[in-house]
């Protein structure tokens, strides 16, 4: 494969072939996007792959001394603390994993585009204002904020994305300030200046399309993050409304019984991790592609 | 209830075992020794006028005395400080001749002045006690509340010996009242010395006296030694370790390393501790005062209609919730939890009969059910529990949407007129503050709490069952106490027919304790001291 | 340098007076009562009123403001409502423990985070890079509270080596600093890769590599030790992270740190004590970022601030 990328490479093709040709060559990301694409499938079928209503609560899902069930034939991965199928709670939960991931982290990178391009391209008086508001929020610890703002405001899915999203903007404005930075200081936006070109098309022609590679890896890099703020809010009580399944949650809902039922924590702790990771090696491979001559620094 | 305080009481049934069992114990008592406490977190304040959780409860009650108590075990009043006491006929005078001799722990002896400076403590705004409301019903306390008074003109100190209390009007807990926490004697010097950190400094004349606090690790507490019960206590020491999770703790326990799991036995390992004949004999188990409840508000559509909050109360299946809690609780059909005197023994309340849940929503006009909102505490098991309500409502077509939040938040909404149609109280409400039944009605059922910030979430106000609550709370003399019951009884019966609640459920209690501590069993579930009674506990 | 130094704390004050602004104006999104919660279920509206009164919150926004900055600079951060403690005491008592706790797990995402960016740079390119940044990446990617209570489970309960969490003795914090540790050291790992591939690629030590120098010598002497630099500030950095880290970490272990106390106020809305943890943290953040500003030209003579 390697060969025929060389090739590509070799024979000038359009920028979009290079790019997806050096993708294609790095074998972590080509297998984070097979999982990312599983994990949306999952999320968009979750009704046919689901063996059972996730919310319902079977009477023989629990023992008499209600204990949950451990995996078995009729339950794949066991029940939960309410007698619910807990393999049906997993593939639902994708679903807020993933819309959650989204929403939040497109609304951050909404923020953080405008605010950074806007600081950057500006700048004066209005450029330091937004960029000492950044400094400022860096400075919140992020988790402790969102934990204070989801407690404090009446939880729901889509105040979870919204509080995500306030925490997790500041870094997206912060790479895109410096790239509109030295991007204004490149020849070819001081060469369409000097040719008269108005600052509104400057900036729509030439520079929101140079930022089109930043706002793709970043896009697909705050969905883990968001994703992983989503399941510690849910963890610790702050996060999505029961019964609507989530992986946080359901950790949540089983914490105190870790010790005899391991495998509440162990499933949706795994579910967690491989999506989030997925989209990390995405991301990861994306930027690889996209803007190969940096180290691949964090 | 604030802050999940859970005051428990027992029964007059206890009282009796105690009683039998008593006689056969005194031998193996014995002085000395010390005893290890295990919490989670530390404790907050040590100040009875501001204490109120499950946790600096019973430590407070060793620290401290007042007027009144409780006989070990049980919820039988008796003089504590005072030696005796005497009512007036009319039920609005008190006056108590307290004990010479009596001891604070800085050597002081303790004098009625130091009772009257103490309740007047209580009653001062600036001191923000939780529990100034209790104390409203002597006389002239309202208009000291008010700033309009100097001093609270209903309590007289007649000399260094007697106090008298004149009420304003009959009130029938009064003596629970003055054995409550908030009615411990503190020395003023002590407050006036150490004054908003006085809650880290205590100083009071009961069993235990200070000796050691490094926040968030340690508590000890030694002996006083001029306690003025000569034979207690029995320890020399109680040490309190906090930051050990439950888990933790149950194993250093199995280990020998700890006395008295202070959070109690960790729900996942309950089931294996009550299976294993080794831990279970280590295991007391006691009735609480508590009952964990659903409110419909009753001034929210559509549950202004009795008929559909008599349907939800056919449509929970109550079995299921106390196995999801590991089977550590009792169905609930009524509002006062058995022990209560007023318990109606012949009720039978409403049957788990879905179907007939149906028919009567459709009665009222929803055949198709309607769709509410239940609060509930954010902490488990409490959004497990309201999931399994929720989806029992939703088997008779009543669409449940869940807000699981913190607990002030939740009390806020309950307290905002309109907004809460359903709360499960599990975690913030009813363990009752004494063993009265009339602490299950004026808090939390009658038109008076029925107010914004109140705690009557189900907004329900009868008049009429708030005009005979008002006169069986006169009848204050103990030749009346049965008259009493047997109306409280009544009352309670015809609250049910309005259905303001879904009672679900009254909780048991488990106390776990080494084999090395020993004490009559009822003191390992005394029904006011959580986890144990530190005062009646002995090293074997 | 000095006026740099200056403006730099200058910057630093700024930041922490527009923090408390912001935190004391979400504390006014708070749904519930304070007085309400500190009166409790037996007082009458006047009592709350009453106590309302006492604890100020009846005076308007700006006069509650400057009187909580006015004490601010006093060093007192109000008390808590429910445990009627100064909260500066509260705080004292809790910050060993998250000290504690932050150095072991500082340590744990060095010792794991530093080898294993070494070891990528080295086989950049090759089978060892690729193995070490899906590692580094699952240590970023693993929910923290998932990672410590599978931890506790086999170490604590299956295999018992050590203890099911709580406080006291080195052996308690090898947990929860592990657990840290593993999501940092994936940060560490790539930091410490991306700044040892610039620097092996650098002419010297290519002239170096070329002189004949044994390549472990190559890599100790001269690569290691200009790569650590972006590692250095990078601790000072990673204070933000660690801190919301140790809320879910702490209560997960039962750690009685700020993280733990945090959750706690969160749980009963204890402004004061919310206020006070935030204030502490955000302090922490700043001076961390402050520091390795400041320190980075002191070990690297290179840059020059003017």
């Amino acid at each position: 494969m390697s060969g025929d990328v060389a090739i590509a490479g070799a024979g000038q093709e359009t920028g979009k072939h290079r790019v997806l040709a050096r993708f294609l060559r790095n074998r972590p990301g080509v297998a984070a996007l097979v999982v990312v694409l599983a994990v949306v499938f999952t999320a968009v079928f979750a009704p046919y792959l689901a063996p059972y209503n996730p919310d319902e609560q079977f009477f023989d899902g629990l023992t008499l001394e209600g204990m949950p069930l451990p995996p078995s034939q009729r339950f794949p991965l066991g029940t939960d603390l309410l007698g619910r199928d807990l393999l049906s709670r997993l593939i639902y939960g994708a679903r807020v994993s993933l819309v959650i991931g989204v929403v939040a982290n497109g609304a951050a990178l909404a923020i953080g585009v405008v605010l950074g391009t806007a600081a950057g391209y500006i700048r004066g008086r209005v450029g330091q204002v937004i960029m000492r508001f950044t400094d400022l929020m860096m400075a919140f610890p992020a988790l402790i904020l969102a934990i204070a703002l989801a407690a404090i405001l009446r939880p729901s899915m889509w105040i979870v994305a919204l509080v995500i999203a306030l925490v997790n903007w500041v870094w997206i404005a912060r790479v895109v300030y410096s790239q509109v930075l030295s991007l204004a200081e490149q020849e070819f936006v001081t060469a369409a200046v000097a040719l008269g070109a108005s600052r509104g098309r400057v900036f729509f022609r030439h520079l929101i399309p140079h930022l089109v590679p930043t706002i793709i890896v970043w896009g697909t890099l705050g969905i883990a993050s968001s994703v992983l703020l989503e399941a510690s809010l849910s963890f610790l009580g702050v996060g999505v409304q029961p019964p609507t399944p989530s992986w946080g949650g359901i950790i949540n809902e089983s914490q105190s019984y870790f010790l005899d039922a391991p495998w509440l924590v162990a499933f949706p702790g795994a579910a967690i991790l491989v999506t989030s990771l997925a989209f990390n090696l995405l991301g990861d491979g994306l930027r690889d592609a996209l803007e190969p001559d940096r180290t691949g620094d964090v | 209830m604030l802050r999940g305080r859970r005051a428990v009481w027992g029964s007059l049934l206890m009282a009796l075992v105690v009683l039998l069992s008593a006689a056969g114990m005194a031998s193996a008592q014995q002085r000395g020794g010390s005893m290890v406490v295990t919490f989670l977190t530390d404790v907050t304040t040590l100040d009875p006028a501001i204490g109120y959780d499950w946790q600096n409860w019973s430590i407070i009650k060793s620290m401290f005395d007042g007027l009144m108590d409780y006989e070990p075990g049980t919820t039988q009043l008796r003089p504590q400080l005072a030696e005796r006491f005497e009512v007036s006929e009319d039920g609005l005078t008190y006056t108590f001749y307290l004990r010479r001799g009596v001891k604070f722990h800085n050597g002081r002896e303790v004098v009625a002045s130091d009772v009257k400076y103490s309740l007047e403590r209580v009653l001062t705004p600036a001191t923000q006690s939780p529990g100034l409301g209790f104390y409203l019903t002597i006389e002239g306390a309202q208009e000291f509340v008010d700033g309009q008074a100097a001093e609270v003109t209903g309590i007289r100190v007649l000399d260094d010996y007697t106090v008298q209390f004149k009420l304003a009007r009959p009130d029938a807990a009064f003596l629970h009242v003055l054995a409550l926490n908030f009615a411990h004697v503190v020395p003023r010097e002590e407050v006036e010395r150490y004054g908003a950190d006085f809650g880290h400094n205590p100083v009071g004349s009961g069993a235990f006296k200070l000796k050691e606090w490094v926040l968030g690790q340690r508590l000890v507490l030694e002996r006083h030694p001029e306690y003025f019960r000569p034979d207690r206590p029995y320890l020399d020491e109680i040490i309190f370790e906090f930051g050990y999770e439950p888990n933790v703790a149950l194993l250093r326990l199995q280990r020998g390393e700890v006395d008295i799991l202070g959070d109690g036995i960790p729900p996942a390992r309950f089931v294996q501790i009550m299976n294993d004949p080794q831990w279970r004999q280590l295991v007391e188990i006691g009735e609480q005062l508590q009952t964990g409840y659903v409110t419909m508000n009753t001034r929210v559509k559509p549950f202004d209609d009795v008929r559909v909050r008599q349907a939800l109360n056919m449509a929970i299946n109550k079995d299921r919730i106390v196995r999801i809690i590991n089977n550590r609780a009792v169905p609930a059909n009524q509002i006062l939890p058995p022990l209560m005197p007023g318990y109606n023994h012949d009720y039978e309340g409403y049957p788990y009969d879905p179907e007939r849940a149906k028919q009567l929503l459709a009665e009222a006009g929803y055949p198709n059910g309607f769709s509410t909102v239940l609060y509930a505490m954010n902490v488990d098991p409490n959004p497990r529990i309201a999931q399994s309500i929720q989806q029992d409502l939703a088997a008779i077509g009543v669409q449940v949407e869940l807000r699981t939040l913190a607990q002030s938040t939740v009390i806020e909404a309950g307290g905002t007129e309109g907004q809460a149609p359903m709360i499960w109280s599990g975690g913030m409400a009813w363990i009752a503050d004494y063993p009265d039944p009339n602490i299950f009605y004026w808090p939390i059922l009658a038109c008076v709490s029925a107010i914004p910030g109140g705690w009557n979430w189900a907004w329900y106000c009868n008049e009429e069952i708030e005009a005979r609550a008002a006169h069986a709370d006169t009848l204050v003399l103990p030749e009346q106490q049965e008259e009493r019951a047997a109306l409280w009884r009544e009352i309670y019966t015809d609250i049910m027919a309005d259905a303001p609640w879904i009672p679900i459920f009254h909780e048991m209690r488990y106390t776990m304790h080494s084999a090395r501590v020993g004490g009559a069993d009822n003191i390992f579930t005394d029904p006011l001291h959580i986890p144990i009674n530190y005062e009646e506990v002995y090293r074997k | 340098m000095i006026r740099y130094t200056i403006a730099r704390l200058g910057q630093a004050v700024l930041v922490l007076f527009g923090i408390s602004v912001i935190t004391f104006l979400l504390t006014y999104l708070v749904p519930a009562d304070p007085a309400r919660m500190i009166a409790g279920h037996s007082a009458t509206a006047e009592t709350v009123a009453r106590i309302r009164a006492e604890l100020g919150l009846d005076q308007p926004l700006p006069v509650q403001y400057g009187r909580y900055l006015w004490n601010l600079l006093h060093g007192d951060l109000g008390r808590s409502y429910a445990q009627r403690v100064a909260v500066t005491e509260l705080l004292l008592s809790r910050l060993p423990a998250t000290f504690q706790l932050m150095v072991a797990g500082i340590f744990a995402e060095v010792l794991l985070g530093i080898p294993a960016g070494i070891l990528a740079a080295l086989g950049r390119g090759r089978w060892p890079d690729r193995l070490g940044m899906v590692l580094a990446f699952s240590g970023v990617s693993a929910p923290q509270f998932a990672v410590g209570l599978l931890l506790l489970y086999v170490f604590g309960y299956q295999w018992p080596i050590l203890p099911l969490g709580g406080y006291g003795t080195w052996r308690h914090v090898i947990l929860p600093a592990l657990t840290l540790g593993i999501a940092g050291a994936g940060w560490y790992a790539r930091v410490m890769r991306s700044a040892m591939v610039e620097v092996l690629n650098q002419h010297y030590i290519r002239t170096a590599t070329a002189k004949g120098l044994a390549p472990s010598k190559v890599v100790l002497k001269h690569a290691l030790r200009n790569s650590i630099l972006p590692v250095v500030s990078m601790v000072g950095l990673d204070i933000g992270v660690f801190m919301g880290g140790v809320v879910v970490v702490e209560s997960v272990f039962a750690w009685p740190g700020i993280g733990q106390l945090a959750w706690q106020a969160i749980q009963i809305l204890d402004i004061p004590v919310i206020m006070g943890v935030v204030m502490l943290t955000a302090s922490f953040i700043v001076v961390g970022n402050l520091l390795a500003d400041l320190v980075y030209p002191l070990l690297d003579p290179r840059i020059k601030y003017s």
